[in-house]
């Protein structure tokens, strides 16, 4: 691929799309892939969203991202149904922060749910002013015309037409909108048109084909892996191999023989850089470092002894949020008391590659590409690195491998300007894959403790919940602010670390009941492979793994069936409504206690439920497995999902995505831990961190999509996720009789717990 | 620098690069190529997957040296939007991807695949695709392709 992808720039040129007042004409800008227009999209005027081009199509400005999700073309339908034109004349802008405005990237699966909003508002008005125009156009009333496919006509007049085109194609509205002063995932407009009521949609609610998938299959798209601009530089970072580690000596003589190698050393930042890019994987492996132990050295407690660590620390921060009746009085009175702990290990990311971002910094501007899900969140941050204002850099989304939350994407772009900043050339960071598992910010391990009083009729007369671990933002889920980086770590910055975890997200209706959160201190302060940020549907699994196989223990102590149980004591209607339909869905047959059924061989077959909100989505998920004691092998043949995200734009998209969730919650359930010793992570490839293959996968993923079409859209990037762990759990259960809370359950672990209970 | 000649995609290159240098680089970088994608660099996912006389190997850890005298065939090689190979019209249809970064190791690992067993079961394409990764999970999606392009190699003849 020669140069910068021509495409992005002539997406992003459209006559009216920018703010700024003469956007470059699109030779001068694909010749220069450093532009910079020096002036951020206003939210408050209409022509930062929306654009009709002189052959009638629309540009359509995102500020946030299309993961694969079909996002893209969920967004699209949504400006069709508002504009009436036709899908295929939607075009979407995203991912450059030159073009569209900051609505916070892809973040907390509000694409739709908060993304779409500013653009259908926008659609709408757009709509009302061409309506308008058109009415004196055609000398008619507002009233009397009708728009298909951008066509307005006087109704049952058709020769009397005009076409958006021809009214506005290739100008601004220069309209104001009311933008509501938020940035990120709440930016929003008010404008004077109303949006179409749900009833009158004919394009949202329809399965169109994504327009992303081509590209994708042809490989006739660029990746943030394949930009290429003249000049350009390859680097390597070169990372502390051991906890705590500083550099003591660099010997460039070491690398001294490769061809036009320059060694790049700051503090802790340190870096080969060559013209070729084997050269500089080359200088990485060769450059010889003293590496110095911190004093005292820094010392970690190992995978295996993580959780006992979790459990003896103090909180650093306790939240309860949820506090109803007086708990510990009913504990007091309880006949029996079940208790239980559940341990989640760390995970990694381990995007499908290592994280890459080309970065071409002049002295007054920079422009950097990136896969990172937040590219506004990377412009921002490099604009405080390199102490420019944030209207001189230029963040490019390029589709990069899937991020899942903060990946090592942000670290990549960080470097990537740091030393083109410094070396005053294009510069291109690719990660190893040691980099990519051993080095990105980690789900955080949990330690959560439940207890509930049932009294002498078995009823659950108190709750009790308490979700315990590292804490989600022991680095920022976003690269806005170099500190969060390990860019600016290496560089000594002060730290920017916060404490928050999460509570179970249901409608249990016990009487006395009390959820909360407490979380520890982490692992190693700074500059470390083990720092803790989100990872897809950020406590969503660690959480509900345990919260949702106790609710299962307390159907069992209850002797009750785990649907019925559930049924009686959630209080949601939409929540009871999914229960419901997933085990219909199923054929779920009621039982109390463990079924142990036979399969083949020595095959034991069970099913378990487990449901979970997320923002205003609410998920069932019914999982059936075979489990083989003999090979400890799980598998997780079927699944039922029932599925309700408020109004669905787009079924097969949405369908997809679920079973995406449903496969990566799988893997991270049955496979996934990062393993540590004292000084080093173990899990540094695919070998030492396996994720689930083929062989794995299930057979069938049946998806119950609810759709509600008077509830808005809630987003369902990740909700599906937090199921499925305890869904597993809970079916393992049904099959053996046996309780699994430490996850991933690995065929080892698997093994030893029936072992345990034979 | 030495210099390495083989076929490309079906037309003839010669490279002067060093002959230890993985051939994914060379594709990448000296030939310009994209669809090979670096995933691991250690044979363990299949991103940087291509033919070699119709075989499937893994570029990142293929000397260039390696292929001298060979033909190595790429995704661009496969297929293309005019002239789909039936992998590729099947991951079309099923929408498979989500990032995408995975779909090269699995085109040209299936493709290669079906040639040999055109009518390999379920079993034997959970066996036989070993190896590859997917982070984001859309393994059903894979399976339902790979079943659908078995349609269309097979001539509609279910299996
Ligand atoms: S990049 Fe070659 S197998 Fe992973
Ligand atoms: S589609 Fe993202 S890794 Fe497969």
């Amino acid at each position: 691929m020669s140069g910068f992808s021509r495409r992005e720039f002539l997406l992003a040129s459209g006559a009216l799309v920018v703010a700024v007042s003469t956007p470059a004409p699109a030779a001068l800008l694909a010749a220069d892939g450093a532009l910079v227009s020096g002036a951020l999209p206003a939210p408050g005027e209409l022509d930062s969203w929306l654009a009709i081009l002189p052959d009638g199509s629309v540009q359509a400005c995102f500020g946030k991202m299309d993961m694969g999700h079909a996002l893209e073309v969920s967004i699209a339908q949504i400006v069709a149904e508002e504009l009436d034109v036709a899908v295929s004349q939607v075009a979407l802008v995203m991912g450059d922060t030159m073009t569209t405005c900051n609505q916070g990237g892809a973040s907390g699966s509000t694409g739709i749910a908060l993304g779409a909003k500013p653009l259908r508002n926008a659609a709408a008005e757009a709509r009302r002013l061409l309506l308008q125009a058109a009415a004196r156009s055609l000398s008619a009333d507002v009233g009397e015309l009708e728009v298909r496919e951008g066509v307005v006509s006087i109704r049952g007049r058709s020769t009397a037409s005009v076409t958006y085109a021809a009214l506005i194609g290739g100008q601004r509205f220069n309209a104001p909108v009311e933008w509501n002063k938020a940035t990120g995932n709440g930016m929003d407009i008010k404008v004077q048109a109303t949006p179409k009521h749900p009833s009158q949609y004919r394009l949202v609610g329809t399965s169109v084909p994504r327009r992303d998938v081509a590209g994708k299959v042809f490989g006739t798209r660029d990746f943030v892996t394949d930009i290429r601009l003249p000049g350009l530089l390859h680097a390597r970072m070169i990372r502390p191999p051991k906890a705590g580690q500083t550099i003591a000596h660099v010997d460039e003589a070491s690398v001294a023989a490769l061809p036009g190698v320059r060694v790049v050393h700051e503090q802790e930042l340190l870096a080969v850089v060559a013209e070729h890019e084997w050269t500089a994987v080359q200088a990485a492996r060769a450059l010889a470092v003293t590496w110095a132990d911190s004093t005292p050295p820094t010392r970690w407690p190992g995978h295996e002894q993580l959780h006992a660590r979790l459990r003896a620390a103090p909180a650093l921060k306790r939240e309860v949020t949820l506090n109803h009746g007086d708990v510990e009085a009913v504990f007091a009175t309880a006949t029996r008391v079940i208790e239980a702990e559940y341990d989640w290990p760390l995970q990694s990311h381990a995007s499908m590659g290592p994280a890459c971002a080309v970065a071409d910094v002049r002295a007054d501007q920079a422009t950097v590409w990136t896969g990172s899900q937040k590219p506004h969140a990377v412009r921002d941050g490099v604009a405080k690195l390199l102490a420019l204002p944030p209207e001189r850099v230029r963040a490019v989304w390029v589709m990069g491998p899937g991020s899942y939350g903060r990946n090592d994407a942000g670290d990549a772009a960080m470097d990537a300007a740091w030393l083109s900043g410094r070396l005053g050339h294009p510069v291109r960071v690719q990660g190893t894959r040691w980099e990519g598992t051993a080095w990105d910010p980690k789900g955080p391990a949990c330690a959560h403790r439940a207890r509930a009083a049932l009294d002498a009729s078995g009823n659950v007369i108190a709750y009790d919940f308490t979700a315990r671990g590292l804490s989600r933002v022991g680095v920022m889920f976003h690269e806005a602010d170099p500190r969060d980086t390990l860019t600016g770590m290496a560089l000594g910055m002060p730290l920017n670390s916060d404490l928050g975890l999460g509570a179970p997200a249901e409608s249990y209706g016990f009487a006395a009941k009390r959820l909360a959160w407490e979380v520890v201190a982490p692992l190693q302060e700074r500059y470390s492979p083990l720092r803790t940020s989100h990872l897809r549907d950020p406590l969503g699994p660690e959480v509900h793994f345990g919260s949702e196989q106790f609710i299962d223990e307390l159907a069992a102590a209850a002797h009750q069936d785990p649907v019925e149980f559930r049924l009686r004591y959630l209080t949601a209607p939409r929540d009871l409504a999914v229960v419901r339909a997933a085990a219909e869905r199923a054929g779920w047959t009621p039982h109390a206690g463990p079924r142990r059924e036979r399969g083949p061989g020595d095959v034991l077959k069970g099913r378990g439920i487990s449901f979970a909100q997320r923002s205003d989505t609410t998920v069932a998920v019914i999982a059936e497995v075979e489990v083989s004691p003999s090979t400890g092998r799980i598998w997780a043949r079927r699944f039922v999902v029932a599925h309700d995200c408020g109004l669905v734009i787009n079924p097969r998209g949405l369908t997809q995505t679920i079973e995406g969730n449903i496969v990566q919650g799988l893997s991270r359930t049955l496979f996934e831990e990062v393993h540590f010793d004292a000084e080093q992570v173990l899990s540094v490839d695919w070998a030492s961190y396996p994720i689930l293959e083929l062989a794995d996968a299930p057979e069938t993923v049946d998806v119950v999509l609810i759709n509600p079409t008077q509830a808005p859209p809630s987003g369902a990037g990740e909700p599906t996720m937090r199921c499925v762990p305890a869904a597993v759990a809970n079916a393992f259960y049904d099959a053996t009789g046996v309780r699994l809370r430490r996850a991933p359950f690995t065929a080892a672990r698997v093994k030893a717990a029936l072992k345990t209970h034979a | 620098m030495p210099t390495v000649r083989f076929q490309l995609d079906g037309a003839p290159v010669s490279v002067d690069v060093a002959p230890d240098t993985p051939l994914l680089y060379v594709l990448r970088e000296q030939l310009g190529l994209s669809n090979p994608h670096f995933g691991c660099g250690l044979a363990q996912c299949g991103a940087c997957t291509v033919h070699l006389d119709g075989e499937p190997l893994r570029a990142c850890v293929a000397p260039a040296a390696s292929v001298e005298g060979h033909a190595v065939t790429t995704l661009r090689g496969l297929g293309s939007p005019e002239h789909p190979h039936p992998v590729q019209q099947a991951w079309l249809e099923e929408q498979v991807p989500q990032c995408g970064y995975c779909v090269n190791g699995w085109l040209m690992t299936a493709a290669a695949l079906l040639k040999h067993q055109p009518k390999a079961t379920d079993a034997e394409l959970r066996q036989g695709l070993a190896g590859l990764k997917c982070r984001c999970g859309t393994h059903l999606s894979i399976l339902r392709a790979i079943k659908r392009a078995q349609l269309m190699i097979n001539g509609g003849a279910s299996t």
